[in-house]
């Protein structure tokens, strides 16, 4: 069985959008991490388009533009500022034991490819095969939010598993409907800039942003 | 079995130990240019081997048989080695012989008699280099076998001949599963060929050399079949991975006719490639020793990554 060159393509897509995920995992500095992020996006971007060139839905290149625009421009502009504004530019996360997460990504692939099979086989998209990929960037960026300490890179974790969503949308069902697309747009929007107050907040209370100071704020029963 | 079969694989074996050299000299030579510096020349290391061979070679007292016998056993490894990819045609009478797990055990053999010659003398830098070759080698190896494990997937066979004709005579379809294999089987390369982010090949520098600390003991014909095979084990890496990931251009087997074109797609790869090559390694930076192990994990992961995303997208994969 030979597949068409659309639909070659967008498997491809998919696969670099596990890549970045596990690129993302792993990744130490802040600055590279928003690259990732916007890279993600773009790919994200391409993805929708081809899909809605194979299956002639017009409101996928709405998703796709309001996808480029926002999570390709806007949001990593926005980091990009915000990390600059708290001086954290080059800030590295040292409490990392990049293999052991590395080995915990991989398990967590294989759980995902293994959920996302019976689903795919009734979906009857063209797209379905890339379902499991989906599910497993989702999880990946789960993973990532877990394992980091500093509040940005888990900011980051958050929009990313956004876009495993939105991903996954896309290769289940074509896209959610527009309004709920730009619901969800303008949701991300408005949390990355309460998070950005967040970080202030969080910094002027603690001196800091590991997120584990938080844990002071508990009550002494 | 006809002559022409022989003369094939002879021709084949011939040209890879002769090219071997040059490549290493225009990989050194690229370098070179991109640090803004003139470069010694592709015929380099020729000249470097040449040199070495006319030279007397000098022992150490307590040096055994071992140490004396490992430059050859390590050389005729990676010839062997050589003589199994196939370069220019697929018709090699060596290869129904041996598969490419075979090929990963003729990598492993030569490496075992390196770090035991190392050890041999019994001086800390050759048993320092000898470890630590061991070290990347442990990491390495599975994730090279995770590598071929994907194209043999495709292709239902672990002959690397097998792979090229599935590989090379069909129509063009976009594997992603190769992709990452060969992400993951450049980032092995880059390690098992003493490289740049793994190993400086061109330093002595005690505290980061692996390679160069293995063969600090051995001189004159010895050292010169050392320096050769090193270059050939680059040859040998790098015609794999034209085999299996850009196999346009290798001829089928009894294609005579096609062998002029197929000497210049490969030239013109080796070419490419070893550019690639020396652009990558102008533009990272020598990692910490024990950053390699999440170098490697890196690579070993996005073979099984490969392997993963095969299996679930079926024959698209």
């Amino acid at each position: 069985m030979t597949l068409s060159f659309t639909q070659q393509l967008i498997n491809l897509m998919a696969c670099l959008l596990l890549l970045i995920a596990f690129a993302m995992v792993s990744q130490r500095r802040i600055l590279r991490l928003i690259y990732l992020f916007a890279l993600q996006g773009l790919v994200l971007a391409i993805n929708t388009a081809v899909v809605a060139l194979a299956t002639q839905q017009p409101h996928l290149y709405f998703s796709a533009a309001l996808t480029l625009g926002l999570k390709v421009i806007v949001l990593p502009w926005l980091l990009h500022r915000l990390i600059d504004r708290l001086n954290i530019r080059w800030d590295i996360e040292t409490l990392l034991n990049i293999p052991t997460i590395m080995l915990v990504g991989i398990v967590v692939v294989i759980i995902a490819f293994n959920l996302a099979l019976p689903i795919s086989q009734l979906a009857g998209t063209i797209t379905r095969s890339s379902l499991g990929i989906a599910m497993a960037s989702v999880l990946l960026s789960f993973l990532m939010m877990i394992t980091r300490r500093k509040a940005v890179p888990q900011v980051i974790g958050f929009l990313a598993m956004e876009n495993g969503l939105f991903f996954a949308a896309t290769s289940a069902t074509y896209g959610m409907p527009m309004v709920v697309e730009l619901g969800i747009a303008l949701d991300v929007l408005v949390g990355t800039f309460i998070f950005g107050i967040f970080f202030f907040q969080i910094r002027e209370t603690f001196d800091s942003l590991d997120i584990h100071h938080l844990e002071k704020l508990k009550e002494k029963t | 079995m006809n002559p022409e079969f022989f003369a094939s694989q002879l021709f084949q074996t011939l040209l890879a130990v002769l090219l071997a050299p040059v490549m290493l000299g225009w990989v050194n030579q690229c370098r070179a240019w991109l640090q803004n510096k003139t470069g010694p020349g592709v015929l380099q290391p020729y000249r470097v081997i040449l040199k070495l061979f006319r030279k007397d070679a000098v022992l150490a007292h307590n040096a055994s048989w071992l140490f004396r016998f490992a430059p050859y056993a390590v050389f005729g490894c990676m010839v062997l080695a050589v003589s199994i990819v196939p370069i220019l045609a697929t018709d090699l009478p060596f290869s129904p012989a041996a598969d490419v797990i075979a090929l990963v055990g003729l990598f492993a053999l030569a490496r075992v008699f390196m770090a035991l010659a190392a050890m041999d003398v019994g001086t800390a830098f050759g048993s320092l280099g000898a470890r630590r070759e061991m070290f990347v080698a442990s990491l390495a190896e599975p994730a090279l076998l995770m590598v071929f494990f994907t194209p043999a997937l495709i292709s239902q066979s672990t002959a690397l001949t097998t792979i090229v004709e599935t590989l090379a005579h069909r129509e063009l379809t976009i594997y992603p599963s190769l992709a990452f294999a060969a992400v993951a089987f450049v980032m092995l390369l880059l390690a098992e060929n003493a490289r740049i982010p793994v190993d400086n090949p061109a330093t002595h520098l005690e505290l980061t050399m692996i390679h160069e600390a293995m063969i600090l003991e051995y001189s004159a014909r010895h050292l010169a079949l050392l320096e050769w095979a090193h270059a050939l084990k680059l040859m040998t890496y790098a015609s794999i991975g034209i085999a299996l990931f850009l196999p346009w251009g290798i001829a089928s087997a009894g294609q005579w006719a096609m062998m002029p074109l197929s000497i210049l797609a490969l030239l013109l790869k080796l070419l490419l490639g070893s550019a690639a090559l020396a652009v990558l390694e102008a533009v990272s930076a020598k990692m910490r020793i024990f950053r390699v192990p999440e170098f490697l994990g890196m690579a070993f992961l996005l073979a099984v990554l490969g392997m993963l995303t095969r299996l679930l997208l079926g024959s698209a994969g």
